[in-house]
C-alpha cells in the first residue's frame, strides 16, 4: 500500500553516490518525499513546509558519509531537526513551592481529560504528592460519575459537587444547563482548593468540560475557572489522531489559557502523531506526557525522538530497545545467547525466551515499533497471531519438567497427553518439537561457522547456498 | 429557534457567499496559474484531505497542463465533480426491517462521541415516529452506562443495563430480547470505545456482532461506525480494522460543527467503499442529521473561494 519513506528515499537518492554533497538539485525530490510524509502523519500543511524549508538550508552542502546511504543520511537530518524541535521547550510539570498546587486540565471533548485527569493523579501520587480530583464538568452527562468511580478505583479522594436538576426548558435538553455554566465549574474549583487546603492535600487538579469545538462560551468558561484558582499549570489534553484541525484548537486554547504543555492521549493506536508537531509549533509549549492504553497506569514520559520516528515512519526503536532491556535482564540476555549459541538449548530454554517476549508485550505493539513494519499492510500485521503465541505456550506448560528438558525423549503417548492437555492437535506438538531440533542443528552449524577462519567460512556459506537450491529451500 | 436552524441559515450564508464570491470575483475570468493551484493544494490538505487531496491537486495539474482548465473559475466546479464522485453512495438512512426490530450497533474508538451519537440517533428515529430500545453494551468506561441511562430517561426510552463489567454480548442479546417481546421498531446498542489496533477488543466486537445474531438471525441489520470528524489520516485504518471485525454498514460523522472539515474521509473512501450515512452537528438531541455530500464539499471548497476573493478584492 505505501512504502516506507526510507525506500522511497533511496530511490529518490540513487544518483547519489558517496562522497557527493546534498544540493539544492539533488534534494528536491527527497524534500517532496519527506513533506508527503509528514502530511500523511497530520502536521499541518504550513508547519510541514516551514520544516521542511528550514531543515533544507542545514541538509545542503552536508557531505554523503561513507558510513550510510544518502537516504538514510538524509532521513537521519531530518529525524534530528524533528527532535530537536519537539523537545526544544521540554520542561517538567514543577509543583508550588506553596501548597496546594493546582493543575487546570482543558481540552475538546472526547480527548480523554477526564481519564487523563485521574493518569496523572496516580502519577503524582507515584511522585510522593497527595492528589484531589476535582470534576468540573458539569456539562456532559455522568462526567462527575465517570471521575468519582476512576478516584474509587485509585484511591484518589474526588471533589464534586451534586449538579441541580437541568430546568427542562423549550430550548433543548442542554439549554438549561448551559445558561450560568460558566460562572458554576469556577467556584465548584475554588471550593475544591479549600477542600484541599483543610485536608492538607497538596495538589489540586481540575477536570473541566469540553466543548466539540473551540468557542465562546467554553472558552469563558475556562478562563474563569484559571482566573478564580490561579492554577499553577495549565494543561492541554489533545488527541493524537487529530488531523489538521490541531492548529486551530491549541492556539486558541493557548491564546486565551497560556497553557503549560500538552498531554497526548491515544498514541497506544496506530496513529502518526503528526498534530503534536503542529501543536508544539504554533504554541511553543512542550509536550509533558503521553497516554497510551485504557489502564490508568499508562502514562508515559514524553520522548521525542520516538515520536519524531513515528512522524516520519521510521518506527520506534529506540522503545523497542528500552522494552527489551526492561524485559530482559542482562544476566539472562548472555546466559541465554550462550546456550543457544551452543544449540545445547532445551524446551525449557525456548520456553523462558517466550516468556521474555510476553513482557516486552503484546507482539503487535512490538511489531509497531519496529522501523518499517509500521507501513506494513494491516493483512500481514493479522497474521502476526497472538492466539498462537498462547497456543504454544500451552503447549510449553503441558509437558513435564522432565519433557522440556529431554525433548527428544517425548515418545507417541506423551505427545498425545500433551496435545489433549493443551487442546492442541498432535500435529502441533510434532511442528513444536521439530522446530526446536532444527534450530539446535542450525544453532550448532552457525557455531562452527564463527569458529571458521574467514576464507573458511566464506566457501561454507557457499557450499550451503548451493545446497539449499538444491533443496529448493529459500 | 433551535440550534439546527441556525446552522441551516448560517449554511444558507455560506452558500450565498458563495454563489456571490464566484460570481463577482472567479467570473471574471482570472489566469489559472502554478501559485493559484498551490493555494488549493493548502486548502485541501488543510482540510485533511491527506492523499485524496495530493491525488485531486494532480488531476487539476493535468488539466491545467492539457489546457483544460485555464480560469480560476473552473477551480469550483471541477473540484466539487472530482470530490463528489468519491463519495458516491453515500447519504441515506437506515433501513427499516420487517418484522422489528432493525438492530442498530454502534462502534468506534475512545471520545470518537458514540454515545452522544447514539442518543442523537434514538431522537432521530423517534422523531420519525419510531419506538425504541437502548442497550448499554459499554460496561467498560466509568460511567458509561450512567451517562447512557440519563440520556434515556431524557428521551423517555427504556433502557437495557446490567452493572459495569458484565459481558458486553449478553447486554447487547437482553436488549435484542426485550426489543422483540416490547415490539419495539429498533434496537441501537452502545459498544466500550476502542481503538482498533487491540486485537482482543476487536475479537470482542465480532463476539457481540454473534451473540446478536443467535437471539435475532440477520441481526445486527445496521453497524455504525462512529468517527470523530477532526480526526486526521487515522480515520482510514480505524474504518479499515473495525470493518474486518464486524462488517460496518454506514459511518457516522461525528462532531463535523467545528473548525475541522472531516475530510479525512476521502482518505477512509480510498481504501474502504463504507457509506456516511449521519453526521453529528452539534451538542443538541436534533443535531443528528442525513449526510450530504453536496453542502459537505461545499463546505470543503468554501476557504479556497474565500482565499480567491480576498486576492482579487486586493488586486
Amino acid at each position: 500500500m505505501f512504502e516506507s519513506l526510507t525506500a522511497s528515499l533511496s530511490k529518490a537518492f540513487k544518483t547519489l553516490t558517496k562522497n557527493d554533497r546534498l544540493t539544492e538539485a539533488n534534494v528536491e525530490e527527497g524534500l517532496r518525499l519527506v513533506r508527503q510524509s509528514l502530511l500523511e502523519a497530520d502536521v499541518h500543511f504550513s508547519v510541514a513546509k516551514d520544516f521542511c524549508a528550514r531543515v533544507k538550508e542545514r541538509v545542503m552542502g552536508e557531505k554523503v558519509l561513507d558510513s550510510v546511504t544518502p537516504a538514510q543520511m538524509f532521513i537521519g537530518l531530518f529525524h534530528q531537526e524533528l527532535t530537536k524541535l519537539l523537545g526544544e521547550h521540554a520542561a517538567p510539570l514543577t509543583f508550588a513551592s506553596n501548597p496546594p498546587t493546582v493543575w487546570l486540565m482543558a481540552g475538546l471533548q472526547g480527548s480523554g481529560k477526564t481519564t487523563t485527569c485521574a493518569k496523572l493523579a496516580a502519577w503524582a501520587r507515584k511522585q510522593g504528592r497527595k492528589p484531589l480530583l476535582a470534576a468540573l464538568d458539569i456539562q456532559r452527562p455522568a462526567a462527575i460519575e465517570q471521575l468519582k468511580t476512576l478516584g474509587r478505583q485509585l484511591d484518589i479522594p474526588v471533589y464534586s459537587e451534586e449538579p441541580g436538576a437541568p430546568a427542562p426548558s423549550s430550548s433543548g435538553i442542554l439549554g438549561g444547563m448551559l445558561s450560568g455554566g460558566a460562572v458554576r465549574p469556577a467556584g465548584i474549583g475554588e471550593r475544591a482548593v479549600r477542600e484541599a487546603e483543610r485536608r492538607l492535600l497538596d495538589l489540586v487538579i481540575l477536570d473541566t468540560a469540553g466543548r466539540l469545538h473551540v468557542d465562546d462560551a467554553l472558552m469563558s468558561e475556562v478562563s474563569e475557572v484559571k482566573a478564580r484558582t490561579k492554577p499553577h499549570a495549565v494543561i492541554l489534553v489533545v488527541d493524537s489522531m487529530t488531523g489538521q484541525d490541531a492548529v486551530n484548537s491549541a492556539k486558541a486554547f493557548d491564546a486565551r489559557l497560556a497553557i503549560t504543555g500538552t498531554i497526548l492521549t491515544k498514541l497506544d493506536g496506530d496513529t502518526r502523531g503528526g498534530a503534536a508537531l503542529s501543536i508544539v509549533q504554533v504554541t511553543g509549549k512542550p509536550i509533558l506526557f503521553a497516554g497510551v492504553g485504557e489502564k490508568i497506569i499508562d502514562l508515559e514520559p514524553f520522548h521525542p525522538e520516538r515520536l519524531a520516528s513515528r512522524i516520519l515512519g521510521m518506527g520506534d526503536v529506540v522503545s523497542l530497545v528500552e522494552k527489551a532491556q526492561e524485559a530482559f535482564s542482562e544476566e539472562e540476555v548472555t546466559d541465554t545467547a550462550t546456550k543457544m549459541l551452543s544449540g545445547n538449548f532445551d524446551l525449557d530454554d525456548l520456553y523462558q525466551n517466550l516468556q521474555r517476549m510476553k513482557r516486552m508485550g503484546p507482539l503487535k505493539k512490538v511489531m509497531g515499533l519496529l522501523p518499517g513494519m509500521s507501513g506494513l499492510p494491516p493483512e500481514m500485521m493479522d497474521q502476526i497471531d497472538e492466539g498462537r503465541m498462547r497456543r504454544t505456550e500451552a503447549l510449553f506448560l503441558s509437558m513435564t519438567a522432565w519433557e522440556r528438558k529431554n525433548p527428544d525423549r517425548i515418545d507417541v503417548a506423551r505427545r498425545q497427553r500433551i496435545a489433549r492437555g493443551s487442546g492442541n492437535p498432535v500435529s502441533a506438538v510434532n511442528d513444536l518439537l521439530r522446530s526446536c531440533e532444527q534450530m539446535r542443528k542450525q544453532m550448532k552449524q552457525l557455531a562452527r561457522v564463527m569458529q571458521m577462519a574467514p576464507k573458511e567460512r566464506t566457501r561454507f556459506l557457499k557450499d550451503m547456498e548451493r545446497d539449499m537450491k538444491r533443496r529448493g529451500g529459500p | 429557534m433551535g440550534l439546527f436552524d441556525k446552522f441551516k441559515q448560517a449554511l444558507a450564508k455560506t452558500r450565498e457567499k458563495i454563489s456571490v464570491g464566484v460570481r463577482t470575483v472567479l467570473s471574471i475570468g482570472r489566469a489559472l496559474d502554478d501559485e493559484t493551484i498551490d493555494r488549493l493544494e493548502e486548502v485541501l490538505y488543510s482540510a485533511d484531505l491527506g492523499s485524496a487531496g495530493g491525488e485531486v491537486i494532480e488531476e487539476v495539474r493535468r488539466a491545467y497542463k492539457l489546457r483544460y482548465l485555464t480560469r480560476v473559475d473552473q477551480i469550483p466546479e471541477f473540484l466539487r465533480e472530482k470530490l463528489l464522485a468519491r463519495l458516491e453512495g453515500c447519504g441515506g438512512a437506515i433501513t427499516k426491517v420487517q418484522p422489528s426490530p432493525t438492530v442498530v450497533l454502534v462502534c468506534g474508538v475512545n471520545g470518537s462521541g458514540k454515545t452522544t451519537s447514539i442518543a442523537k440517533l434514538a431522537a432521530y428515529l423517534r422523531r420519525q415516529g419510531n419506538s425504541v430500545v437502548l442497550g448499554a453494551g459499554d460496561t467498560f468506561r466509568a460511567a458509561a452506562v450512567e451517562q447512557l441511562t440519563i440520556w434515556a430517561e431524557r428521551l423517555g426510552v427504556p433502557i437495557i443495563k446490567k452493572p459495569n463489567g458484565a459481558d458486553p454480548a449478553s447486554v447487547a442479546f437482553d436488549a435484542v430480547d426485550a426489543a422483540l417481546s416490547r415490539g419495539a421498531d429498533y434496537v441501537i446498542i452502545d459498544t466500550a470505545g476502542r481503538l482498533h489496533t487491540q486485537k482482543h477488543l476487536m475479537a470482542e466486537l465480532e463476539k457481540i456482532s454473534r451473540v446478536i445474531s443467535k437471539r435475532l438471525p440477520g441481526a445486527p441489520h445496521e453497524v455504525l461506525l462512529v468517527l470523530d470528524a477532526t480526526t486526521g489520516q487515522n480515520m482510514a485504518q480505524q474504518a479499515e480494522l473495525f470493518s474486518k471485525a464486524t462488517p460496518v454498514s454506514g459511518l457516522i460523522l461525528a462532531k463535523l460543527d467545528g473548525t475541522a472539515k472531516g475530510g479525512a474521509v476521502f482518505g477512509l473512501r480510498q481504501r474502504n467503499q463504507i457509506p456516511v450515512k449521519f453526521v453529528g452537528l452539534g451538542e443538541k438531541l436534533d443535531d443528528l442529521e442525513a449526510f450530504d455530500p453536496k453542502s459537505f464539499v461545499d463546505a470543503i471548497v468554501e476557504p479556497f473561494l474565500e482565499l480567491e476573493s480576498g486576492k482579487a478584492a486586493a488586486t
